[in-house]
């Protein structure tokens, strides 16, 4: 019988799904190599059933969400998280830093019709996940990769690297290096290409905090380029900014 | 084709004062979470409530206090699936703000990964969302096994759209490239040489295309209503442009707000936008009623091919409308790119200052269109972002009302849940930007 998946969605922007809906002639393939019993998006619904790998997208914002993901790791054998949201909390966490009840209140003139938490949180948060796969958005390589190393029977390998590391290897100018800008790529997990320092910009660190990283160094690289101290906040408190290793290191710096 | 009307089962008082309650869990193949309540009295609707459960995101909120270099990868968070759209709006509102114009380039280039997102989003709506509902299957990699080429080549203009953006984006999902000012990074002569081979191809696939969606079998029927778009002067509207409709109204991106009123409804995340007080249509659609005098003569005799004369106001045709923008997206993508030059710079430098800014594009599902209030020093006071799909929910709510009860309330709970899903998916309601789908929940009195 054919390994089982569902893919999840939980708050979310949809674009780690995305990874599955783009593979082009390979989502055929895997439509050929495990059953795909819940992908509401794509189809299937079945949001109940017993699988092999669970796909969750998205964070947990809402009370029913809560219910939803300890229903999911019941049904799961081996979850896996996909994306900022699920493995971080997401952009959306930043709520988490503010007064979320009175943002609500600020953007919908009845609030109570709004089932909302005070936070937007991980799924590790709540269940345990056997694996997270970082990236805003993840690619459709790391899906393919973990399946496949599934199917197998074997553990999926994991990036580990630098973004510096991937742009080393892609022969890439250094921007900060060079001129001066603020790259969070010392401290941000490759597995994206190093796409922002190849295309001139900074890296934004979508890929989430990197083993080891020492963030008090590059913090203070930023002050040596010139950052004001909420500048530097703004660097770690963005699409990772409930990732522990970048949660403290923007905290450094609140005045 | 015309649903041909069912036997109606014989009713007595018994079973007409019995309460039904379907619970579907989820409305599949729309990118979102929602669901559908009917109430319905002796096969009349009562009552109808379309439902959006999307967690709010509250995007507006921790825009402000951000910096103008940030906003563009903050807003393409709101959406996976268009997230050009929401760059193309917020960095043509900020260099309103700026007063700043990025030069003959920068425009060029930003129709150009916006035609890629239009290629990829409507080739994966009609595809894998919409096709499968038409054929009778349940999804497209099902359809795949009997219709395999037909499916293949949607993943390949998929693909190609998706390649579009990278050109210039870097990856396709939330890119990298768009910047206030211009684009970070100008492509090789090269690579855009090489493009420009892979849509020459895609062309005549997407002339295929159209013929194909033009013989689905659709329900006929014409409705009611207004269409809304952007209209430019000598092209098909994407990034600049008067906001015009059906009705004759025409006004500037600015004066938005004075006909657009959002307003929450207890029974949704999302709002529901309202013309002047009355429900409006954008999209594909919408676009193509408004502004089919502007595609070129070429463009104009394919379309003339399926038989469908536009403006139409048989919502089934924007599977029609979708393939026909992008056959028109992959040819404008050629145009410009066959006379592409390395710029000096791909960007120019902007000085922020303080002021209010706005920019309507239209995203694949519709007009998109935001505000931004920044202070001095180029940061985010105040942001309004109105997506396509709430001004499309009350649309969607009046088209079901009208559609439902024409279609027979008699019918199944099944049948009129999978009619339900089929008005809805024309929209190709993007959930994310305002919710997501997936119930259907009848009370038959």
């Amino acid at each position: 019988m054919k390994p089982k998946i569902a893919v999840h969605k939980f708050t979310s922007c949809d674009g780690c799904q995305l990874a599955f809906l783009n593979l082009g002639e390979d989502l055929l393939v895997l439509s050929e190599l495990v059953d795909i019993v819940h992908f509401a998006e794509a189809g299937p619904v079945n949001p109940d059933a017993e699988v092999d790998i669970a796909f969750v997208e998205g964070s947990v914002s809402t009370p029913h969400e809560i219910d939803r993901i300890h229903r999911i790791r019941d049904n799961s054998r081996f979850l896996i998280t996909i994306g900022a949201c699920a493995t971080a909390g997401g952009l959306q966490a930043l709520r988490n830093l503010a007064d979320a009840r009175q943002w609500i209140t600020s953007l919908y003139t009845r609030p109570e019709h709004i089932q909302s938490l005070e936070t937007s949180t991980a799924i590790s948060g709540h269940v345990k996940a056997d694996l997270e796969l970082w990236g805003c958005p993840v690619n459709g390589r790391q899906i393919i990769a973990a399946v496949r190393a599934l199917l197998f029977g074997v553990v999926p390998p994991q990036e580990k690297d630098k973004v510096c590391m991937e742009c080393k290897r892609q022969q890439t100018v250094c921007v900060m290096v060079t001129r001066g800008i603020p790259c969070m790529g010392p401290v941000t997990l490759t597995g994206c290409g190093a796409i922002c320092p190849r295309f001139g910009r900074d890296c934004y660190a979508c890929y989430g905090p990197a083993e080891n990283p020492n963030t008090a160094a590059i913090s203070q690289r930023f002050e040596g380029l010139g950052l004001l101290h909420q500048d530097i906040v703004r660097r770690f408190e963005f699409i990772n900014n409930a990732a522990p290793a970048f949660a403290e290191a923007g905290k450094k710096y609140h005045d | 084709m015309q649903h041909l009307p069912l036997p109606r089962p014989a009713r007595n008082i018994m079973t007409e004062s019995r309460r039904i309650n379907i619970n579907v869990p989820v409305l599949a193949r729309v990118e979102g979470e929602g669901a559908l309540e009917l109430s319905v009295r002796n096969n009349h609707l009562e009552d109808l409530k379309l439902r959006i459960y999307e967690p709010p995101r509250l995007f507006e909120k921790f825009l402000e206090g951000r910096s103008y270099d940030e906003v563009a990868d903050i807003v393409a968070r709101i959406c996976g699936i268009c997230p050009v759209a929401y760059q193309m709006s917020a960095v043509h509102a900020i260099e309103q703000v700026f007063a700043c114009d990025p030069g003959p380039w920068v425009r060029a280039m930003r129709r150009v990964i916006y035609c890629g997102e239009w290629i990829e989003s409507h080739s994966l709506h009609i595809h894998l969302l919409a096709a499968p509902d038409f054929m009778g299957y349940s999804s497209a990699p099902e359809m795949a096994r009997d219709y395999p080429e037909e499916v293949r080549r949607g993943l390949r203009l998929q693909a190609l759209g998706n390649e579009l953006i990278r050109l210039f984006g870097g990856r396709s999902v939330h890119p990298v490239g768009v910047c206030v000012g211009g684009f970070h990074h100008a492509p090789t002569l090269t690579q855009v040489a090489q493009m420009c081979i892979k849509l020459q191809t895609a062309i005549d696939e997407a002339k295929a295309l159209i013929s194909w969606a033009a013989s689905l079998e659709i329900p006929e029927e014409s409705l009611a209503f207004t269409s809304v778009s952007i209209r430019h002067p000598d092209e098909y509207p994407m990034n600049e442009g008067r906001l015009v409709s059906s009705t004759g109204l025409d006004f500037t991106i600015e004066e938005f707000e004075e006909h657009i009123i959002e307003h929450q409804v207890a029974h949704s995340t999302a709002f529901h936008a309202l013309l002047d007080g009355k429900p409006y249509l954008v999209g594909p659609l919408a676009r193509i009623n408004l502004n089919s005098d502007l595609l070129p003569s070429h463009i104009a005799d394919v379309v003339r091919t399926t038989g469908i004369s536009f403006p139409s106001q048989n919502m089934f045709h924007s599977i029609v409308a979708r393939a026909i923008e992008i056959y028109f997206a992959l040819i404008e993508a050629k145009n410009i790119l066959e006379e592409y030059e390395i710029p000096r710079s791909p960007y120019i430098d902007v000085n922020p200052q303080s002021g209010v800014g706005y920019g309507c594009t239209e995203a694949p599902r519709g007009l998109l269109w935001h505000r931004y209030e920044l202070n001095n020093k180029g940061e985010v006071v105040k942001a309004t972002i109105v997506p396509p799909t709430s001004q499309n929910q009350a649309r969607i709510e009046d088209n079901l009302r009208d559609s439902l009860e024409a279609y027979g309330l008699d019918r199944s709970d099944d049948e009129i849940r999978l009619h339900g899903e089929k008005i809805i998916r024309n929209y190709d309601p993007c959930i994310s930007c305002s919710t997501h789908f997936l119930k259907v929940n009848i009370q038959r009195q």
